[in-house]
């Protein structure tokens, strides 16, 4: 039943997979500029043009143009970049170190925060507790991660000079200094994503808290803290864990922002250079990578609900 | 994105009858998070119709006798007519001598009209497409893979791609922050639509020959409102907070314009020195985005307490 339902979800994720490639190749031909003089730069002659028009495939029919295109990423290929005249894929390849590190440390940090504080939450329901915590949640959703990254740089790196301002160091290069700069930014970007996971891990935890099975638990001596982890959260899991795949979108976004914010040279900062400088392959490479990120992570959330409560069968 | 995770149940219907609307009005008074973040609100919405008889300066005006001034510093600005005048910059000025007080209280003005804009445009557009496919069901399936499609695009990286196709202004920003919104609302629209077909007095009404139209404007739309009105205000605050970003990161609206991420974005080199260039419009960015969420929270919980329960 599992592999079925296996099956069927992934087959569910062509049409999305298909739609995402058909809008970022059409995002390229919707511009304005012909993608061939820009890479011929400025005082490039007709013939110039028209010979990398041919490279390119652009002079054939938009049709076979995508066909090809299509054809190309399912081999591996994303192009060239027009502004740093290098593969589009050894360019990801340099930046997802630093993305990557910053994504993983955010959702350990953001799980590890805001589950306890949402069980804590909904079990002094109705107390100042759970007032703080709701309205540190709609705080978090409304102070931008940049002036949050502003504002610990200032107050721990300026002012008190515990930790490095900005950059990144390669985990190779030593773990210290790797951590060390990595810690802001992650804090940094936890915040929504705490907000999100605290407030759906309450609203979750208070569900399950009234169900007959967890009075019964009580009833018969359990202490609390094993009625929390053992009943409570076991069944209140489903939910907490559907978010902090969907949050991936806010993650996403959000790394953007902190990697300027931090100077990170990762996928986000590329992203926006991507975007400065016009370099269509690039944009499209990085929108068509974070959104199969996004699509596959959530994919895998749905195939862990059979692992987190066996009630759930395909 | 919030709307992502909660899934809106439809709501009874609104305005059926008087009494049940004078106990709406009452219970706005009595929602603290409508009142609060209303009257915030209200105040930020003041400062940007009244802003150029709040003690503002021309936003735009360069003065490089006056860079980097710390808050509360005063400098001379020569006036129209020759004479020279003391001002008092009392939030500073950036490294070109503009005062950031005049700027940041002008800057109020894009924020609100992009977040408005942005989420009546997007309300429009999503009720009329999620309309149609909860409608005609030979649609639906099209038009929602689509806008799974585009869902699965997070919103601000399609943002981003999207403002790199057009020249940089405050249109392009505004149609870069509506096509991520746009599924958000069909979805939210169809599902009350498929859920109002299914009613008792809406097979009652087609039973006796009621016209599509009709049908529509009579028992769909007005169950759509109350979903669409907190959805629209969480769209408000999010299009405040990508228009931010955008022009932070400088693709968003062209420097030269007082907006909250462009003073942002141009106190970014100095910042270890000057943090008031990010501090100043940093604020006034979370209180405004912070009003119009708790808005939409006290609305939503007004409005459809079942949907509150959930979320």
């Amino acid at each position: 039943m599992l592999y079925r339902y296996l099956a069927r979800r992934l087959i569910a994720t062509i049409p999305v997979m298909a739609v995402v490639a058909t809008f970022v190749f059409l995002l390229l031909r919707l511009t304005t500029g012909d993608p061939a003089a820009i890479i011929a730069g400025d005082n490039a002659t007709a013939a110039d043009v028209a010979a990398i028009r041919g490279k390119l495939g652009l002079d054939r029919p938009i049709v076979q143009q995508f066909a090809i295109w299509l054809g190309n990423i399912a081999r591996g290929d994303l192009g060239e970049s027009f502004f740093f005249k290098r593969k589009v894929t050894a360019l990801i390849a340099d930046r997802i170190e630093p993305t990557l590190s910053l994504a993983v440390c955010t959702i350990v940090l953001a799980v590890l925060f805001a589950v306890p504080l949402g069980v804590i939450a909904a079990w002094r329901h109705g107390s100042w507790i759970d007032r703080a915590v709701m309205a540190l949640s709609v705080l978090g959703f409304s102070v931008p991660v940049f002036v949050i990254g502003y504002s610990l740089i200032y107050v721990f790196a300026i002012y008190l000079g515990w930790l490095p301002v900005q950059g990144y160091q390669r985990l190779a290069d030593g773990f210290g200094g790797f951590i060390e700069r990595l810690i802001l930014p992650s804090v940094a970007l936890s915040v929504i994503y705490v907000a999100l996971i605290a407030r759906i891990t309450r609203t979750s935890v208070l569900e399950v808290m009234n169900a007959d099975y967890v009075r019964t638990a009580r009833a018969k001596g359990l202490a609390d803290v094993a009625v929390l982890v053992r009943h409570v959260l076991r069944n209140a899991a489903v939910p907490i864990v559907t978010v902090i795949g969907l949050g991936i979108a806010l993650l996403i976004g959000g790394v953007v922002v902190t990697e300027s914010v931090f100077s990170i040279p990762g996928l986000g900062r590329l992203t926006v250079d991507a975007v400065l400088a016009r370099d269509y392959p690039t944009v499209q490479a990085v929108v068509l990578l974070f959104s199969m990120v996004y699509v596959l992570i959530n994919l895998l959330v749905d195939l862990t609900y059979t692992f987190l409560d066996p009630r759930i069968r395909y | 994105m919030k709307a992502a995770v909660a899934r809106p149940a439809p709501l009874g219907v609104l305005g059926a009858d008087a009494p049940a609307r004078r106990g709406v009005a009452r219970r706005i008074v009595r929602n603290k998070s409508v009142v609060l973040g209303g009257a915030v609100l209200a105040v930020v919405v003041a400062i940007a119709l009244l802003a150029p008889v709040l003690g503002t300066g021309d936003p735009a005006q360069i003065n490089p006798v006056a860079r980097n001034k710390v808050p509360g510093a005063e400098s001379s600005v020569r006036q129209a007519d020759g004479t020279a005048a003391r001002v008092t910059h009392w939030m500073g000025t950036d490294s070109l001598g503009r005062d950031i007080y005049s700027r940041v209280i002008y800057g109020a003005r894009i924020s609100l009209v992009v977040g408005v804009t942005v989420a009546l445009i997007s309300a429009s557009i999503g009720l009329v497409i999620g309309v149609v496919a909860g409608y005609l069901r030979w649609l639906d399936g099209f038009v929602m893979r689509i806008m799974d499609g585009l869902m699965s695009i997070p919103a601000i990286l399609l943002a981003i791609a999207l403002v790199s196709l057009a020249s940089a202004g405050l249109r392009t920003v505004i149609i870069a922050i509506v096509i991520p919104e746009v599924p958000r609302v069909v979805r939210l629209v169809r599902a009350v639509v498929l859920s109002i077909r299914e009613e008792a007095y809406v097979e009652a009404a087609v039973a006796l020959g009621a016209p599509t139209p009709a049908l529509l404007a009579r028992h769909v739309l007005p169950n759509t409102v109350a979903p669409l009105v907190v959805q629209a205000t969480f769209i408000c605050a999010s299009a405040i907070l990508v228009e931010a970003i955008l022009s932070f990161l400088g693709i968003g609206i062209p420097p030269e314009v007082p907006t909250w991420g462009n003073i942002m974005a141009e106190g970014r080199a100095l910042f270890r020195i000057f943090p008031h260039n990010i501090l100043f419009p940093g604020v006034f960015l979370a209180v405004t985005v912070l009003a119009v969420n708790m808005l939409g929270d006290g609305l939503r919980d007004m409005l459809d307490p079942r949907m509150s329960k959930r979320l």
